[in-house]
């Protein structure tokens, strides 16, 4: 019998033994706090200025950032360049078939892209730009490689240049170094990066901020309703030996 | 007479509505020592309400039209007052439906429930589980993402590995040469409405089945073989309504509380009950990296995946998935113990199952990951694990050490 537990032991720890070493590139935590209504204000003006020219967002109605605490006025004057209403949604004017043209892929829509890539992922694919001369953007990135886009907010990053390093056989990107610092420091940019990354998680899912508040009052009323209904149960079933 | 006497006596007189509440919760009687385990048959029931309601109201907003789908169901999620509640409680309930039908299942197993006379109840019970896997697939296509897609692409693809037909076949059941808008509309249609129909059919008929012969229980004796020699009542039952209305209701709460935490906190139950691909809109022209059907479906992909290539086909892997879910319909006459519930059983029995069951999670969760070959071996001993609890359950429940069962329920 031990030895049929150290069997099944070991089965059952066989593939996370096995799969434990599935490489990928390391992710930076993104700081993500919704509750942060400025640093959500701040990300949505990025996204905004920066995005919303290739990318649509066409889920996503212009009138929602009401939510991010922001008066119909405010989104109007500040937010709304490619819309005249603000109960339209985030569209763009280029076509699919120009973006593909321009970029090789259409740049996706980015209503829901937290939900797909995940937020560490954006933090670090959006400071993991690099120049590489050998692309015809001039750029590359050390989470996306030979990604189609270009570092868009590079005015205010610079240019970073990698530092390789030796992996075994391999040349592997260690890290990545300023050689022509931008508008901003690199500690600013990384702010920058982290509201717009907010932001994108807040528009992944506009309602997730109410979901969760519902969600304690639906599990407060529900163990008010335990206590209730396992009273009644006890009661019906005291004759019931 | 009372006026709702009147009423009742004027409705008896021409449906039988007394007697069928009598029949069916008054008077129904059931053992009195049923636990936790035999709270999942009424969720299993709640969740299939659960269901149907939320699926009626998704459909006043969904697109079946590979165009508008996936926009459509952000347009819920966005616009539609309450979508997202609506929608959530859809795509959780999917995945607790599995999770309480499994461990429904699991109590037939330990309890004996698909024994003499209640096979038929067993037989329906694997068929509602059919029903309810064609119904989660279709689903599935239906928010139209990269997983929808490409998740049906593989799954309509086996059955191209049928010889001879099979391209046909493949053909015939996506209405296209691959997964089209015209899928998309057959699998709405089979969603919304044939597959929910087959499953409420089902349902009814196994409790019909379950109530002509009444519930077996944790002992798995007979409690009509003790009746009150004037009443003619089970001495060990109990009247369905109220005792176990009360005490299922407790086990709701419960079970809504979790469904709740879910929902509420985690509605994508980190990628298991969502699958973050599944956030991109279906590309017919980009393969996903990794396809990996959901949590639910994943031991028998993992049993189809075990299974090497034949003669260049995919068929023998095909059979082994499909034999994997048909050998169920056999386990009421596999079984040839004297006893029926745990309880009593002998050691070897209880290893049997316990192995049985880390195998049926081992698989699931080898299904969940990228093919290597390591995980193939591994999968391939669950497989044959996994079959030879079916195969030689004849032989190794007729040698077991059995205990004595008791004559009543113990509680």
């Amino acid at each position: 019998m031990k030895r049929l537990k150290t069997i099944l032991f070991l089965l059952a720890a066989a593939p996370v033994l096995a799969f434990a070493s599935g490489a990928s590139v390391h992710l930076d935590k993104a700081p993500v706090n919704l509750a942060d209504q400025d640093s959500l204000q701040r990300g949505a003006r990025v996204f905004v200025n920066y995005c919303l020219n290739c990318h649509s967002a066409a889920s996503m109605r212009y009138s929602r950032m009401q939510d991010l605490g922001l008066t119909e006025d405010q989104i109007k004057e500040n937010l709304l360049f490619a819309a005249e209403k603000l109960g339209e949604t985030m569209k763009v004017g280029m076509t699919k078939a120009d973006g593909k043209l321009w970029f090789g892929a259409t740049p996706p829509d980015l209503s829901v892209i937290a939900r797909s890539r995940g937020a560490d992922w954006l933090y670090t694919y959006l400071r993991g730009f690099y120049r590489d001369d050998s692309r015809a953007t001039g750029w590359n990135n050390t989470v996306f490689d030979k990604v189609g886009m270009p570092h868009v907010m590079w005015t205010l990053q610079g240019e970073m240049v990698p530092v390789h390093k030796k992996d075994g056989e391999h040349e592997v990107i260690e890290r990545l170094e300023l050689v022509k610092p931008g508008s901003v420091t690199l500690a600013e940019y990384d702010a920058i990066v982290g509201d717009l990354v907010n932001y994108l998680v807040w528009m992944g899912e506009p309602a997730q901020l109410q979901r969760k508040q519902l969600g304690i009052i639906v599990l407060a009323f529900l163990a008010f309703f335990f206590v209730v209904a396992y009273y009644l149960k006890k009661e019906f079933w005291k004759d019931i030996h | 007479m009372s006026a709702l006497q009147k009423v009742m006596g004027w409705v008896d007189d021409r449906f039988p509505l007394t007697a069928t509440y009598k029949a069916h919760l008054s008077e129904y009687y059931a053992p009195k020592n049923f636990n936790f385990w035999y709270f999942f048959g009424s969720l299993a029931l709640l969740v299939l309400v659960l269901q149907i309601v939320t699926g009626i109201f998704l459909t006043m907003n969904y697109k079946p039209d590979a165009e508008l789908a996936f926009a459509s169901v952000e347009y819920i999620m966005r616009d539609v007052d309450w979508g997202w509640l609506i929608r959530y409680m859809h795509s959780t309930g999917a995945s607790m439906f599995f999770v309480v039908v499994y461990l429904h299942m699991f109590r037939g197993l330990m309890y004996g429930s698909y024994r003499k006379p209640r096979e038929l109840i067993w037989i329906f019970g694997v068929l509602i589980y059919l029903a309810l896997m064609a119904e989660a697939f279709l689903g599935y296509l239906l928010p139209w993402g990269q997983m929808s897609f490409w998740g049906a692409q593989v799954i309509v693809n086996l059955f191209s590995a049928v010889p001879f037909i099979g391209e046909d076949l493949s053909i015939w059941i996506r209405g296209d040469y691959v997964i089209s808008d015209a899928t998309l509309n057959r699998f709405f249609a089979f969603h919304v409405i044939a597959l929910p129909l087959v499953l409420l059919g089902l349902v009814v008929v196994h409790l019909v089945a379950l109530h002509e012969v009444g519930s077996n229980n944790p002992d798995g004796v007979e409690i009509k073989k003790h009746k009150d020699p004037v009443t003619h009542i089970p001495l060990d039952g109990i009247p369905f309504h109220p005792y176990y209305t009360v005490k299922d209701i407790v086990g709701v709460i419960v079970f809504l509380m979790v469904f709740s935490a879910i929902l509420f906190f985690g509605p994508e139950m980190g990628g298991y009950f969502l699958e973050a691909a599944n956030f991109v809109p279906a590309d017919p022209l980009k393969t996903p990296e990794h396809i990996a059907p959901l949590w639910y479906f994943t031991p028998f992909y993992a049993i189809l995946r075990a299974v090497p290539p034949m003669f260049g086909s995919q068929f023998p892997g095909v059979v082994a998935m499909g034999a994997s879910i048909i050998v169920m319909f056999f386990l009421p006459w596999l079984d040839r113990s004297k006893v029926k519930s745990i309880r009593y059983r002998g050691p070897i029995y209880k290893t049997m199952l316990a192995l049985f069951i880390v195998s049926f999670v081992g698989l699931g969760y080898l299904g969940l990951l990228p093919s290597t070959p390591v995980a193939t071996l591994i999968a391939q001993i669950f497989s044959v694990i996994y079959f030879l609890f079916f195969l030689l359950m004849p032989w190794y429940t007729s040698i077991d050490k059995t205990k004595p069962e008791p004559e009543r329920v113990t509680g």
